[in-house]
């Protein structure tokens, strides 16, 4: 039986006390999503560009309640300024990126920023991890949602295009 | 339009009202016209991340809902952030309210205008965004009777204060972002959450 990689996520979302779900709606993360906003306990916000959650999510712990930040590898260039913030000010930042642009992608228009997505987030000083097997998906996560809130640093989990499934055009 | 409204005098009518409210004020003039005026742990200074100032509101306000929330920025960093109205307007955010202090210029760079400085209207796009209240004053008298709805009215809250375009003394709040946050999160939440 296939692994239920975004229920997975969701859980390690709950165990870790997030409660701020900031997202630009992507196909990889739709499942994880529906299962945020289903529950009362998460608040989820849709932003119209993806650095409006680093910002966000720099307000929620201001205010005591870690978030985290969903999106596709094409709006981690939006955020590459912002994540300024949480670096100056070391604040925990989670971001879960899925990603174009890699395993049999179709469409070209995704390849530059698919591509260059590891070293944008590092230059922004981003640590960043990769998760390719539906498996080491949830221990991912995991391990660095744990290393994102105790050691206030930005964190991002690559989720492969392998695991997401590319993309079909047909 | 004409104004006489100076901008360091309308950061101290603003601020003089404040509460218990929390504050984020957005780079340049409105950081530091807020720390000459009324510094606070409650107040979180931003020296850089230009456009971040309003969704920082909206994280801080849904984290503290029975907390009202005061971002305070310049036109130019709201312009640099305007799909975040679309952001706020669409979560009708109750307890945040979002201050412009419009000088119609970007006065840490040279004084170039600003597009509000050549007809764009802050307040009617906040109000097309869906915010609950959007107005533009001009005068202390409006100033005045803006202030209660800024920290009472259901929001989210949007008002645009023309300023007069000049410079004020120097004044420079800490700028060490570490610094600035764990103070925070001291007084808001308590020295054993400052970092956790």
């Amino acid at each position: 039986m296939a692994v239920d990689w975004p229920e997975q996520i969701y859980r390690e979302l709950l165990a870790a006390d997030v409660r701020q779900v900031a997202y630009v709606p992507d196909a990889g993360h739709r499942s994880l999503i529906e299962r945020c906003q289903a529950d009362a306990s998460m608040k989820t916000i849709s932003l119209t560009s993806e650095e409006q959650g680093v910002a966000m999510l720099t307000g929620a712990w201001l205010g005591g309640q870690r978030g985290v930040l969903l999106m596709q590898s094409s709006g981690v260039g939006n955020c590459v300024n912002l994540l300024s913030l949480p670096h100056e000010c070391r604040i925990p930042l989670l971001m879960l990126v899925t990603m174009r642009g890699e395993w049999g992608e179709f469409n070209s228009w995704q390849l530059a920023m698919g591509q260059g997505t590891p070293a944008a987030l590092q230059a922004a000083n981003v640590l960043v991890y990769r998760a390719d097997s539906p498996e080491s998906v949830a221990e991912t996560v995991r391990a660095c949602a744990a290393l994102a809130f105790n050691s206030g640093r930005a964190v991002a989990v690559l989720i492969g295009q392998r695991v997401v499934g590319t993309k079909s055009f047909k | 339009m004409a104004t006489a409204l100076k901008r360091r005098d309308t950061m101290a009518r603003i601020l003089a009202a404040r509460g218990d409210a929390l504050v984020v004020t957005g780079l340049g003039s409105t950081t530091y016209d807020a720390y000459a005026t009324h510094d606070s742990p409650l107040t979180f200074y931003l020296w850089g991340a230009m456009g971040a100032a309003a969704m920082i509101g909206l994280g801080l306000a849904n984290a503290q809902p029975q907390r009202r929330v005061l971002v305070i920025t310049g036109d130019g960093e709201m312009l640099m952030g305007l799909g975040s109205l679309a952001a706020i307007g669409a979560e009708r955010t109750a307890n945040l309210s979002v201050v412009v202090i419009d000088n119609e210029h970007y006065a840490e760079t040279g004084m170039q205008a600003s597009h509000t400085a050549r007809g764009v209207d802050l307040a009617g796009i906040a109000r097309a965004a869906g915010f609950a209240h959007a107005s533009t004053v001009r005068t202390a008298d409006e100033l005045d009777s803006l202030l209660p709805s800024l920290y009472g009215a259901p929001g989210p809250v949007f008002a645009v204060v023309k300023v007069v375009a000049e410079p004020a003394a120097i004044a420079l709040p800490p700028r060490d972002g570490a610094y600035l946050r764990s103070r925070f999160r001291a007084a808001l939440l308590g020295e054993a959450r400052a970092v956790e």
